[in-house]
C-alpha cells in the first residue's frame, strides 16, 4: 500500500475513515429500494361494450343528453350535441377546452334534465392514439365531479362510448374546416 | 458559552455491525431488483391519471408503435412455447429447437409468421433492423387472414385453465386506425375487457371549474 517514510521510525495509523463508503451504501440501497417500485407501468381500464352486428340491438340514447366528440388531426376535437347536428364547434385537450366544456356540459344537463350526459366519442382516420386516451382520460377525470343538485352533492356517472366514425361525420368536420354552412353562427351565412 | 465546563469524553462507537447489515441489504436489492426484458421497441405511451397498476400474471401484451406495427407477447416462457408450436402447425412452418428455445426468451416479438424462422436467428439488436416488422393484422373478410386474432387465440388457449388479461401499450403518435384494428380484433372474440397501458399524471383539481 503507501510507503511511510519519515525517519525515525515512527509508526503512523493506517486506520480508513469508512465513512464516505457506508454513505454511498445508503445511497444505493435507497436507489433499489424506490426504482423496483418505480418500473411498474400504470394501466388505464377499457371496458367495450359488445360488438353489435344487428341493427335492432343498438342502445339508443336520448338525443337531448347527448353531444358527440370527433377526434380529429393535430389534437382537435370537434363536437355537436345530439347524434347528428350540423352545427359545430372545435375545442383542444387543454385544460379552458375539453375539461371545461365536459364539466360545463355536466353541470347544465344535470340542473336542467335532473340526468348525466351521454357523450359519443368518433376517432377520425388522422388522429393520434395520445387523443383516445386523453379523451378517455378526461371522462375518468369528470367522474370526479360533483354537482350541487337539489340540495344534495351529486356524484357524476357519465355514459360514454367510442364508435367508428361514419362517413356523415367525416364530411361535417370537412365542412366545419373550410368554413361552410355548417360553421357555427359566428360567421353570418351572406 | 456556559460558565461550566462540560466533561467531554470521546466517544469511539464500532460501526462494523451496521456496514455488515448496510451491505446485506444492497445486496438483496440489487439481487430482487428485476430488470426490464429487453424489448424489440421503444415505445411512449401517453399518460392518464388512472394508478392501477399493470397486471403481472396471466398477462397478453400488444404493443404498438408509432408507426403502426404490432408487437405480441405473454408472459410464461411454456405459454410462449405451446402458442409457437400450434401457431406454426396452422401456418406449416418449421422451426428448430434452438429457434423455439430462442422465441420462449423473448419478450415481444413482431413479425409475420412466415419469416419467423429467419428473425428468431437474429440477436435481438439485429431484430430491431429486421425489414417487414410487425404482425400483420387483416381485418378485411371476418379477420380469417388475421395473423394476430390467431396469436391471441393461441395465447390463450395455452394459458388454460387461467384466462388472460391483455394491456394495450401504444404509442403516443400511433395512428387510430391501427389501434382501432386491435380493439376490433380482439372484440371479434369478445374481449371486451383490456388495460391501456399509460404512464402516470396527477389527478387535477376539480374545485377550479365550479
Amino acid at each position: 500500500m503507501a510507503e511511510v517514510d519519515t525517519g525515525g521510525g515512527k509508526k503512523v495509523s493506517t486506520k480508513v475513515d469508512m465513512t464516505p463508503m457506508v454513505d454511498l451504501a445508503f445511497l444505493l440501497i435507497t436507489f433499489f429500494m424506490l426504482t423496483t417500485t418505480f418500473s411498474k407501468p400504470k394501466a388505464m381500464e377499457v371496458n367495450m361494450p359488445d360488438k353489435v352486428t344487428d341493427p335492432k340491438d343498438v342502445v339508443k340514447v336520448k338525443e337531448s343528453l347527448t353531444t358527440t366528440f370527433v377526434l380529429g388531426e393535430g389534437d382537435k376535437i370537434y363536437y355537436y350535441s345530439g347524434v347528428d347536428n350540423q352545427v359545430v364547434n372545435q375545442t383542444d385537450f387543454s385544460e379552458n377546452g375539453l375539461r371545461k366544456f365536459v364539466l360545463s356540459d355536466i353541470k347544465s344537463k344535470v340542473l336542467n334534465f335532473g340526468n348525466d350526459p351521454v357523450y359519443i366519442i368518433k376517432p377520425s382516420k388522422k388522429s393520434r392514439y395520445k387523443n383516445v386516451v386523453d379523451i378517455l382520460d378526461e371522462m375518468a377525470i369528470a367522474g370526479n365531479y360533483v354537482v350541487q343538485y337539489k340540495g344534495t352533492e351529486r356524484k357524476t356517472k357519465l355514459s360514454y362510448a367510442m364508435v367508428a366514425i361514419t362517413k356523415d361525420d367525416e364530411e361535417l368536420v370537412e365542412k366545419f374546416k373550410t368554413g361552410g354552412p355548417a360553421a357555427p353562427a359566428a360567421t353570418p351565412a351572406p | 458559552m456556559s460558565k461550566i465546563k462540560m466533561n467531554r469524553k470521546s466517544v469511539a462507537l464500532d460501526m462494523t455491525a451496521m456496514c455488515d447489515m448496510a451491505f446485506l441489504l444492497l445486496n438483496f436489492f440489487i439481487l430482487t431488483a428485476q430488470f426490464k426484458p429487453e424489448e424489440p421497441v421503444t415505445v411512449v405511451t401517453p399518460s392518464s391519471v388512472s394508478d392501477v397498476p399493470v397486471p403481472q400474471t396471466d398477462l397478453m401484451t400488444i404493443t404498438i408503435d408509432k408507426n403502426g406495427k404490432i408487437y405480441f407477447g405473454v408472459e410464461g416462457q411454456f405459454v410462449r412455447e405451446k402458442m409457437l408450436k400450434d401457431m406454426a402447425g396452422k401456418y406449416q412452418i418449421g422451426l428448430t429447437p434452438e429457434q423455439i428455445k430462442s422465441f420462449t426468451l423473448a419478450s415481444s416479438f413482431g413479425v409475420d409468421i412466415r419469416q419467423m424462422a429467419q428473425y428468431l436467428d437474429l440477436t435481438p439488436s439485429e431484430r430491431q433492423k429486421f425489414p417487414n416488422l410487425g404482425i400483420p393484422c387483416d381485418t378485411a373478410n371476418k379477420g380469417e387472414n388475421n395473423q394476430l386474432r390467431d396469436w391471441i387465440a393461441y395465447a390463450r388457449y395455452a394459458n388454460m385453465p387461467n384466462g388472460m388479461r391483455i394491456a394495450i401499450k401504444g404509442d403516443n403518435d400511433a395512428n387510430t386506425e391501427s389501434i382501432e384494428k386491435v380493439i376490433n380484433t380482439l372484440q371479434d372474440q369478445n374481449i371486451n375487457k383490456f388495460n391501456l397501458v399509460t404512464g402516470l399524471e396527477a389527478k387535477p383539481d376539480l374545485s377550479l371549474f365550479k
